[in-house]
């Protein structure tokens, strides 16, 4: 008996690698198979749109592993991967210890929220950046400060303790976060700073997004920021923030689009902005684009062009599949610049 | 002559393979130690002191995940020991023999699975528990520095309780299979003497006491590389202290957190120490309790030495 099963074992091993080649041998020649690795909050959108691609082309085949910005970093810089993908933008450091000029192309825009949970408030919360700051620096502890209670007239604010809920792995949620935090308050920037992982003086550390809404969820008087598309998928309930022209918006596609497209105007050649505060009515102000990351001048000119024609498609016929997903679409003047910019790979 | 040429092949085999662990484990603290200079360097022993951790500033110290490791590991040895022990005791002592099979199978069956489930079920169903726990802890309790600090629910009570339940069936499956192999003719003897039946457990809990201080100490090692389950109930925030409301963090947590996204080579460097830090207190951590194991095997030796004769005369007489 043993023996029919180590025998039947052992044919079943010596077939498995087999099938798979005589199915690919004839497209063997045409199948393309492309490898990158990078951030986690885009995974979603740039899993459809690699299967959407494959089913239009369908000897071209993309993976993409989502390890995090900073490994999709590394892997690029180490060459292991043909694309990298980030949340926040690399470093000059950074790009100088790549072998070669990287091209920084956003995809999508993502924005991020701070959702809390108050038992018994029916009112939408309005924050100021500063309140959100002195929030996570620890310095306001409690609901009913009033701080918090003079953006929100009229609110019967509960006099409960805050819980700070933070992400405890490095993410480029929390990096969007605190530079936003830092560009609005000049303690926060020196306190704690900008990093996808920084040393947070008070709270209480949660893994992923679905960690943080878990723990806000749990806590009564607790409040953690989330990915807007989270946020709306766990209907929790989310503030509004005070923009630089001194509006309170509620992030929404839309309102997100418009961060973009107005800080599209001053957008430097290389992409490589932070659009947290962004000026302009309308503009929500904890945005930020999610890049691709490529070579400028890449050794392999085959799978170069697929990637540049697959990129083109994602900016326009792509673009149509985000808002399903619940990320914001990328204003036209920020596609069309990036059109001209895909120019720059060498092929 | 063939017969001794097949025992040398089958000695060096066997003896390749078992040089293979040692070289692993010296090669894993080689490239450890390689790979961590940068902030071996930069920090020297002051990493192991040190209670900063700020990957923005490049400061890093790794004292409060080794605190926190070794809290919430013994914490869960103290809360899981008796309870195992006790599994152990009744599925091989005192349980009806038809419930045996089923109680061995379920306990087995905790350890199979995965931390990540464990860790969903801690936020999900243990934090809100405990959370109502903490909210009744009377006032003059909460000034005492074990219960200080906000009723969160998350912290290093939780992470322990949650630690003890993972550890539970390794303990007690080992505990359960050294007692089954107590010879019967010890309890037998005890129950001769005319003890009562728990005095023959206790017999039988004495002769293989070390083999269950070796299942309890099997937990011990489960416990301080438990990963998943831990970050998501342990607050993760690195802070030294006694109080089991407050967060805290481990050395494997703050690995499986920050590693993805370190890159920054120091960053990098420091975390890649802390997986040192964990393997040296791994290793002290078992040279312990095998020194311990190895002292109790002495003494229960010299016991049964001093024993014999007694036996003897009492036989002569």
């Amino acid at each position: 008996m043993r023996k029919i099963l180590i025998a039947f074992l052992l044919v079943g091993a010596a077939c498995k690698p087999e099938a798979p080649t005589s199915n690919t041998v004839p497209a063997s020649s045409g199948t393309i198979t492309i490898n990158g690795a990078g951030a986690t909050f885009p995974y979603p959108i740039y899993s459809k749109w690699f299967s959407d691609y494959n089913k239009v082309h369908p000897d071209i085949q993309i993976n993409y592993q989502s390890i995090g910005s900073g490994g999709g970093i590394k892997q690029l810089i180490s060459q292991t991967v043909f694309f990298g993908a980030t949340d926040g933008p690399m470093t000059d450091e950074q790009l100088k210890s790549a072998p070669g000029p990287i091209l920084h192309l956003p995809t999508v825009l993502g924005a991020v929220v701070p959702a809390y949970n108050l038992p018994n408030l029916t009112a939408d919360l309005k924050f100021t950046g500063p309140i959100l700051a002195d929030i996570y620096l620890g310095k306001v502890k409690k609901w009913n400060d009033p701080a918090v209670a003079r953006s929100n007239p009229g609110v019967a604010l509960p006099n409960l303790d805050i819980t700070v809920v933070h992400r405890s792995e490095g993410s480029g949620t929390t990096y969007i976060w605190v530079d936003y935090l830092s560009k609005i308050s000049p303690e926060f920037k020196q306190k704690v700073g900008v990093a996808t992982a920084v040393n947070w003086p008070t709270g209480v550390g949660a893994k992923g997004n679905e960690g943080v809404t878990g723990m806000v969820r749990q806590i009564p008087g607790a409040i953690g920021y989330v990915e807007l598309v989270y946020a709306l998928q766990n209907k929790i309930p989310f503030g509004a923030v005070q923009n630089s022209a001194g509006e309170f918006v509620r992030a929404s596609l839309d309102s997100v689009t418009t961060a973009a497209a107005s800080a599209a105007a001053n957008m430097p050649a290389d992409f490589r902005v932070s659009i947290t505060n962004a000026p302009g009515r309308g503009a929500y102000p904890i945005s930020s684009f999610t890049w691709i990351l490529m070579y400028e001048n890449p050794t392999d000119k085959q799978r170069a062009r697929v990637m540049v024609d697959f990129m083109k498609w994602a900016l326009t016929d792509g673009q149509k599949e985000a808002p399903a997903l619940g990320y914001a679409p990328l204003p036209k003047e920020v596609v069309d610049r990036e059109l001209q910019a895909l120019q720059k790979i060498q092929l | 002559m063939r017969r001794s040429a097949d025992d040398r092949l089958f000695r060096l085999t066997t003896g390749a393979f078992a040089a293979m662990v040692l070289v692993i484990v010296v090669g894993i603290g080689i490239e450890l130690t390689r790979q961590s200079m940068l902030s071996i360097q930069k920090f020297g022993w002051s990493f192991w002191t040190g209670r900063t951790w700020d990957p923005v500033a490049g400061e890093f110290g790794a004292l409060p995940f080794i605190w926190g490791t070794l809290y919430s590991s013994l914490l869960a040895l103290l809360l899981s020991a008796p309870i195992a022990l006790g599994i152990a005791i009744f599925i091989s002592e005192l349980s009806p023999r038809f419930l045996r099979q089923p109680l061995a199978y379920l306990t087995d069956l905790l350890a199979a699975i995965p931390s990540i489930v464990y860790g969903l079920w801690g936020i999900f169903v243990l934090v809100p528990i405990v959370r109502k726990l903490e909210l009744l802890t009377p006032e003059p309790l909460r000034r005492l520095p074990l219960f200080h600090g906000p009723p969160l629910g998350v912290g290093m009570g939780t992470a322990a309780l949650i630690l003890a339940v993972m550890v539970v069936p390794f303990s007690s499956s080992v505990a359960r299979e050294i007692l089954k192999n107590v010879p019967s003719a010890q309890r037998e003897a005890a129950y001769a003497l005319g003890a009562t039946r728990w005095e023959a457990i206790k017999v039988a809990i004495g002769y293989g006491k070390t083999g269950i201080i070796g299942a309890i100490m099997l937990g011990l090692g489960r416990a301080l590389g438990e990963t998943m389950a831990v970050t998501m109930v342990i607050g993760n925030n690195p802070q030294v202290s006694l109080s089991l409301f407050t967060p805290q963090y481990t050395m494997a947590a703050v690995i499986a957190n920050e590693f993805t996204e370190a890159a920054d080579e120091l960053y990098l460097h420091a975390l890649i120490e802390i997986g040192l830090l964990l393997f040296v207190i791994t290793i002290v951590v078992n040279l312990a309790s095998r020194l311990l194991i190895w002292s109790t095997k002495k003494r229960a030796a010299e016991l049964v030495v001093l024993a014999s004769p007694a036996t003897k005369e009492e036989i002569a007489a």
